[in-house]
């Protein structure tokens, strides 16, 4: 066994591990834990493979990025353990169904028929001077150019439109005006006024 | 010396024939991260130090002073302190996660550092990628103040911690635009290619094509590190220590080590992004480049990087604090805006051949 097949099998056993343990933990922040230790073992496998630059976004954009908002939301929400652990029979039948179908397709597309390795040949092992970033990018750029382009303007509709779905209500909202803001001088806030102390009449 | 562990490479390659020759390369890496750390503890100990010192003086104090002369052992006295103090546990803490989030976040603060190169072929690591490594690990710190927040299981803590995550996640896009226009006149997102693009002198470097770019990255950096007038996740005045709120002894001094050991690391960035990293400032210049010759570039790096360790001193004794909404603003309405621009202004620059930059 070389190092690099420990190595893979080692990152293998934490994907599995951390997957399984992802959907089986009850609290619902450890879940979202161990899903960000099965992306880290899965940005090691490719890592492995040479798709460096692969690895890296996925961790940048789903562990630095997607993860966090999912843990800011999970401490937003009040979870009630007991009417998730009621609904659970009702939806184990479908559950079980719907995993049934999922698993016999993967297996049916991903399985060693189409992808063995008397199917496809393993790739070929780069020298130190290839770089995955540079051969990407020039496919990105030259012959997927307008996909390229086309996905990153479905991108922004979607954004656009997230954020006018949220926008579209003009009533009840406080606006600050920043400029107002700091334009204030002490006069418009502060009145001072000179009251004649009771002492002095005594006096 | 080299024989001596060259057979000991040996013994070790044939005591586990599994590992066929990379044990030896283990090991070395091992050894230089080795050397990497050691020093890097030991700068953030007396950055502590320096921080308390400089703020002193800017506010006509004295600062340290008693312990060790001119107080210079004030750092080891305090490591000591924090060693030997008790470390509580909340009652209603999630103890595993309580205890994970130190670890995550020094570690990432700590790994970043792997890729940084300190002059021509000193480095841990070459990566081809080397900044988005460092985008990538440096955005998993803020999983240490989050999982503080939520595991401490307190009211302050979790404050600091939603405030955290926003802040995080809106100024790492900034910060991640503000590198794109570096990448793009540097050509390579590798950090070894991008301080030798910017060879030949101070005119050479990126920091006047990007200086507006400069300014929103030392910003952002400030954010990024919670560092004042940003520093609304721990935020004394309003939520007594933010996510730190519940960490004693040990366990805070570990999130402190992370703090500054980010702070040193975002100020080596801006040095190797803007400021032509190893490089000397006098290349190019006819007197004084043969006189500073036998300066090694490390020592540039160094130097250019105190210069950018005493400004977050120097920001954090000027300002006094933003509102949480003010800084929102400034991220996604000042900062987004500006960085966009300026990708296409680079964008122009780089098709017209302007200056010496591209």
């Amino acid at each position: 066994m070389t190092f690099d097949q420990i190595l893979f099998y080692v990152f293998s056993f934490w994907f599995i591990a951390s997957s399984l343990a992802m959907i089986f933990s009850r609290n619902a922040a450890k879940a979202v834990l161990f899903l960000i230790l099965s992306f880290f073992s899965a940005a090691s496998i490719w890592i492995l493979l040479e798709a460096e630059f692969l690895a890296i976004t996925l961790i940048l954009v789903y562990v630095g990025a997607v993860m966090v908002l999912f843990l800011f939301v999970i401490k937003m929400l009040n979870i009630d353990k007991s009417t998730l652990r009621a609904k659970f029979a009702g939806y184990l039948p479908l559950g079980l169904i719907v995993a049934a179908i999922i698993i016999a397709e993967m297996t049916l597309v991903l399985g060693g028929n189409q992808f063995g390795l008397d199917v496809v040949a393993a790739p070929a092992r780069h020298g130190a001077d290839y770089s995955n970033i540079t051969v990407l990018a020039m496919q990105l750029y030259t012959t997927y150019v307008y996909p390229f382009e086309l996905a990153a303007v479905l991108l922004l509709i979607a954004i656009i439109a997230a954020i006018t779905l949220v926008h579209r209500n003009e009533l009840n909202r406080k606006k600050q005006s920043i400029s107002e803001q700091v334009d204030v001088q002490a006069k418009d806030r502060v009145r001072i006024v000179s009251i004649a102390s009771s002492s002095k009449e005594a006096k | 010396m080299m024989a001596l562990w060259q057979s000991f490479v040996e013994l070790v390659n044939e005591l586990i024939p599994w590992f066929d020759g990379s044990i030896a390369a283990i090991l070395i890496i091992l050894i230089k991260a080795i050397v990497l750390v050691m020093p890097l503890m030991l700068v953030v100990a007396y950055f502590t130090y320096a921080e308390r010192k400089v703020i002193g003086y800017m506010q006509l104090r004295i600062g340290p002073n008693r312990v060790g002369p001119k107080g210079w052992l004030q750092p080891i006295a305090d490591a000591l302190k924090l060693m030997t103090k008790e470390i509580i546990f909340p009652t209603k803490a999630n103890i595993y996660l309580f205890l994970l989030a130190p670890v995550l976040a020094i570690a990432p603060a700590i790994a970043v550092w792997a890729v940084i190169p300190f002059d021509e072929g000193i480095y841990v690591a070459n990566l081809d990628i080397s900044l988005l490594y460092v985008l990538a690990i440096g955005s998993i710190g803020v999983y240490g103040i989050i999982l503080a927040g939520w595991a401490s299981n307190s009211k302050y803590p979790l404050l600091g911690a939603l405030r955290s995550a926003s802040l995080l996640v809106s100024y790492e896009i900034v910060i991640g635009f503000a590198l794109v226009t570096v990448v793009m006149i540097a050509g390579s997102v590798n950090l070894n290619d991008i301080v030798m693009a910017q060879k030949g002198g101070i005119m050479h470097w990126y920091w006047i094509p990007l200086f507006p770019m400069m300014i929103i990255f030392f910003i952002s950096a400030l954010v990024e590190t919670n560092r004042a007038p940003f520093d609304v996740v721990e935020g004394e005045s309003e939520i007594v220590g933010g996510t730190h709120v519940e960490y004693s002894g040990m366990t805070f001094a570990v999130f402190f080590l992370a703090e500054y050991a980010n702070m040193i690391l975002m100020a080596v960035l801006a040095v190797i992004m803007f400021f032509g990293g190893w490089h000397s400032p006098f290349e190019g210049v006819p007197v004084m480049e043969s006189m500073f010759a036998w300066v090694p570039g490390i020592i540039w790096l160094l130097a250019k990087t105190t210069f950018f360790m005493f400004l977050y001193l120097w920001v954090r004794a000027t300002f006094p604090r933003f509102r949480y909404d003010q800084i929102m603003r400034l991220s996604w309405k000042v900062f987004l805006p500006w960085t966009i621009v300026w990708i296409f202004v680079v964008a122009l620059m780089t098709q017209l051949k302007i200056g010496p930059w591209f």
